[in-house]
């Protein structure tokens, strides 16, 4: 079997396939829920109805999307320049470690806060992925090892921490920090409803790197160096400096979710402020082809799969794994689907 | 030549009828072809005229539309790579495929025994490599690691995979482009060692002088279409090349030029090596206005460590670098594009262009933080598309568009743009290395004149190449570069190719130091 390039894929094929992919998915989907001894079509009823069969369900789906928005869009601007940032969900906690250090220990009111404790999330996640970025363009030391390791110290560090000097006098032995004061909470997108400004944030941050992206020369800096870093140094393209500007935007982002999930939904600091966001951001970038709109829809269709999931299992009594399997198979068949569109399979 | 007469018998391939298309494209167009026992035939024509498609074709990477091929007598099932080998076709390619990080002797035995029996047999596959090196005059040493050979050696071990894989008809793509003379002449020397020993050999290439001297026919390709088979002792260069383009072809005739002031000068420079390759070792260099300066050498020998000097991509250890006679302070790529000096890189591919960028972004690669590109980090598209169009209509590349990604270009194209996006910006010094390097005859003449132009137009040129012909064409002075050393300038007509070849294999440094 060989592959070979289609030098313009039409459009059918580059639309038409990844819908394949999604059907694929299901049908792997249906057949475990059979096994689980489900009807496969009651099954996805179920979680397209606990996903969005209600006004409650959809915002409870926009508020787990509004994490993933940010982690995703983490690491598709890292990945469009070839920097591997496996480490989100650092990124994530150094966020939401500012964020509860700026609104826990200054007596600010409200209003400075919460712009305050955003723009020090965002420094924060971006200097932690600094780090490993300024060891692979100096030291040539692998970035996916690093950021990777990075998760593991970012967490123990918090859980030091949660036990120590930020653990909640009033938490009753719990490892979890105090809480950030109401006004300084960011407020509810719409009254009365769960869903908080984060998924605004979100939404605007997407666009924002939209528009770096394809409007500014940091953009096509950042394509340059991913796509040929060689050609963009000898053009006189300063690949360090793309580089170091990339982990700002990238881990800033990431942070951004750990503020978002403190600042407007949590309140506090614990260890499970994110069942891996960082890492489910990597397959929110992917089935996006690394799109920054594409994102917001991925981060949708995915948080969905989680949210609908749970409701899907109380009622069918399919466990919900079936919510990680799906996505598992959802990114291998996209993955795939992504190679056909871009080339032809000859036998042979 | 002598096996004019050996060429007899059934032939031992057969091409018949080859069509394959690319979408609209007609890449090869009901192409025959036969190859005797131990016979050269050249297969010329210029880029993009099919022949790559066709021995893809044979060899079983691609397969055809229509037409079959057949290897001694039998047809091969199309589209297997594996059913070409296994019937005595091996092929060295012009990008070569072996494991940098492998020895010469894994690599020729890498995919030939199984798994489990590597190690073992190791001391016979040792005795009979050196056997066929020794029967094919391919001398190279099976436990040096591939990193460390020069192309000339990297090719003679593609040669020996093939002839390992008991190979009887060696087919080799554009084999000469990244050699030099003398490893050519080795080369030649192999194949006719190879045709006496009774294989057969298809030699593809664009360079005349070599297809007269290797071939016993030539098979002339041009728009996928074979224009015309004749015998090599029956044509010549000339007609040869109207063949090939369908016209006649006048080369470039410098006009004689009075040199103006020194714009880039290197004073007693040295430079760190890199890897393998030699670093400058105390270089004086004086590149004038309204002067072509020619640097001969034998690849590897300090070409890369100036040219990358020049570019802004290395600074001097030693030694000044000084510029319209001011020394330089800071030195990158961006720096040396502020001076005024124009780049055209060894490697369009890799270095030059970004492949999967369109035309127009690769069109400002150098200029995009500037006006009309960009205003205050902001891309003007549409500023940047007029200026792609307006390269693409002035150097003539032949494009569907300026949105057209670079990879789909043919070289000559890409070189085409990149000579474009240099001289639009009117350099004071260009500095080209290897400019005409895989071109066809065509697109080699262009690059040529434009060099010439922008040398009457009052540019330094510094021209980097290792074909001697292009250097003693094209060159006001030359000097000649060995490991790292640099020879005195030589005026126009002053030196011989023999002279210069004493210099280039490194006679004569002691005394003029």
């Amino acid at each position: 079997m060989r592959l070979e390039a289609i030098p313009n894929p039409t459009l059918g094929r580059s639309l038409g396939l990844p819908a394949l992919a999604l059907a694929a998915t299901f049908f792997v989907g249906g057949f475990l829920a059979m096994l689980a001894g489900a009807n496969p079509l009651l099954t996805f009823g179920l979680i397209l109805q606990g996903a969005a069969g209600s006004k409650f369900a959809l915002l409870e789906t926009l508020n787990r999307a509004t994490p993933l928005i940010f982690t995703g869009l983490a690491v598709a601007v890292a990945f469009r320049a070839k920097l591997w940032n496996i480490g989100a969900e650092a990124q994530l906690y150094a966020g939401a470690l500012v964020t509860i250090l700026i609104g826990t220990k200054l007596a600010l009111p409200g209003a400075v806060l919460i712009p305050l404790m955003g723009l020090g999330a965002l420094l924060a996640g971006g200097i932690v992925l600094l780090g490993p970025v300024l060891l692979k363009t100096r030291l040539g030391v692998d970035e996916v090892v690093t950021t990777l390791l990075f998760n593991f110290i970012m967490l123990l560090l918090i859980s030091m921490l949660l036990e120590g000097p930020l653990k909640d006098p009033m938490g009753m032995g719990w490892p979890k920090s105090e809480a950030i004061p109401r006004d300084a909470r960011l407020p509810r997108l719409v009254e009365g409803l769960r869903l908080h400004w984060g998924f605004g944030i979100a939404i605007l941050s997407a666009l924002v790197v939209w528009v770096i992206q394809t409007r500014t020369t940091l953009g096509y800096e950042i394509r340059a160096v991913g796509l040929n870093a060689e050609a963009a140094r000898f053009a006189g393209i300063p690949v360090g400096a793309v580089m170091v500007k990339t982990a700002l935007l990238s881990g800033g982002l990431a942070a951004l979710a750990g503020y978002s999930e403190v600042a407007g939904l949590k309140g506090n600091l614990t260890l499970d402020l994110s069942p891996g966001f960082g890492y489910t951001g990597i397959v929110v970038a992917m089935l996006a082809l690394l799109n920054p709109l594409g994102v917001i829809v991925s981060a949708i269709f995915v948080a969905g799969i989680f949210v609908g999931a749970d409701g899907m299992s109380r009622a069918a009594e399919v466990p919900t794994y079936i919510a990680d399997i799906l996505l598992a198979t959802a990114l291998l068949f996209m993955v795939l689907a992504i190679l056909l569109t871009k080339f032809r399979v000859l036998r042979g | 030549m002598s096996n004019a007469t050996a060429a007899q018998g059934d032939p031992v391939l057969r091409l018949s009828g080859i069509t394959k298309r690319f979408g609209a494209l007609v890449a090869n167009d009901g192409i025959t072809l036969d190859l005797a026992r131990g016979e050269v035939i050249a297969l010329l024509g210029e880029n993009g005229a099919g022949k790559t498609t066709l021995m893809n074709i044979l060899f079983g990477h691609y397969s055809a539309d229509e037409g079959s091929v057949e290897v001694f007598g039998r047809t091969l099932p199309p589209g297997q790579p594996g059913a070409a080998l296994k019937a005595g076709v091996g092929m060295v390619h012009q990008h070569f495929t072996l494991a940098d990080n492998m020895t010469v002797l894994d690599n020729i035995l890498l995919g030939t025994e199984p798994l489990w029996q590597l190690g073992l047999g190791r001391g016979r596959a040792r005795a009979r490599v050196a056997a066929l090196s020794h029967d094919f005059g391919l001398e190279v040493d099976p436990d040096a690691a591939i990193a460390a050979l020069s192309v000339g050696e990297r090719q003679r071990v593609e040669i020996l995979k093939a002839l390992y894989r008991d190979a009887k008809i060696l087919i080799l793509d554009e084999p000469t482009a990244v050699l030099t003379p003398q490893e050519t002449d080795a080369l030649f020397d192999t194949l006719r060692r190879a045709v006496a020993l009774g294989l057969s050999v298809i030699f593809i290439s664009h360079k005349l002088h070599e297809v007269m001297a290797i071939s016993s026919r030539v098979l002339v390709l041009r728009h996928g279409r074979l224009v015309g088979t004749v015998p090599t002792a029956e044509t010549d260069r000339h007609k040869l090349a109207e063949m090939m383009v369908g016209a006649e072809i006048t080369p470039p005739a410098p006009s004689k030029a009075t040199p103006g002031a020194p714009l880039l000068v290197l004073d007693h420079v040295s430079t760190a090596p890199q890897g393998q390759r030699p670093g400058l070792q105390d270089v004086s260099l004086s590149l004038r206005a309204r002067q072509i300066t020619g640097l001969a050498g034998v690849s590897g020998n300090g070409q890369a460590a100036l040219a990358d000097l020049l570019s802004g991509l290395s600074v001097p250890e030693q030694g000044r670098l000084e510029i319209s006679g001011e020394g330089v302070s800071s030195w990158s790529p961006r720096a040396a594009i502020a001076a005024g000096i124009g780049r055209i890189p060894e490697d369009r591919h890799r270095t030059g262009t970004i492949a999967d960028f369109t035309l127009t972004e690769n069109a400002i690669l150098e200029t995009y933080s500037q006006d009309p590109t960009s205003h205050h980090g902001w891309m003007d598209w549409r500023g940047a598309q007029k200026r792609a169009e307006e390269i693409i209509t002035q150097y003539d590349i032949r494009c569907p568009g300026p949105q057209t990604r670079i990879r789909l270009l043919s070289g000559g194209n890409m070189q085409k743009l990149i000579l474009g996006r240099v001289l639009e910006e009117h350099p004071r010094v260009i500095v080209a290395n290897q400019p005409v390097r895989g071109l066809d005859i065509g697109a080699v003449t262009y690059v040529q004149n434009q060099l010439l132009k922008a040398r009457d137009a009052g540019a330094a040129v510094l021209l980097i190449s290792e074909d001697l012909d292009e250097i003693l064409i094209l060159s006001d002075v030359i000097h000649v570069i060995s490991e790292g050393r640099l020879s005195p300038p030589f005026a126009r007509g002053t030196m011989k190719p023999a002279d210069l070849g004493q210099w280039m294999a490194g006679q004569g440094f002691e005394h003029a130091a």
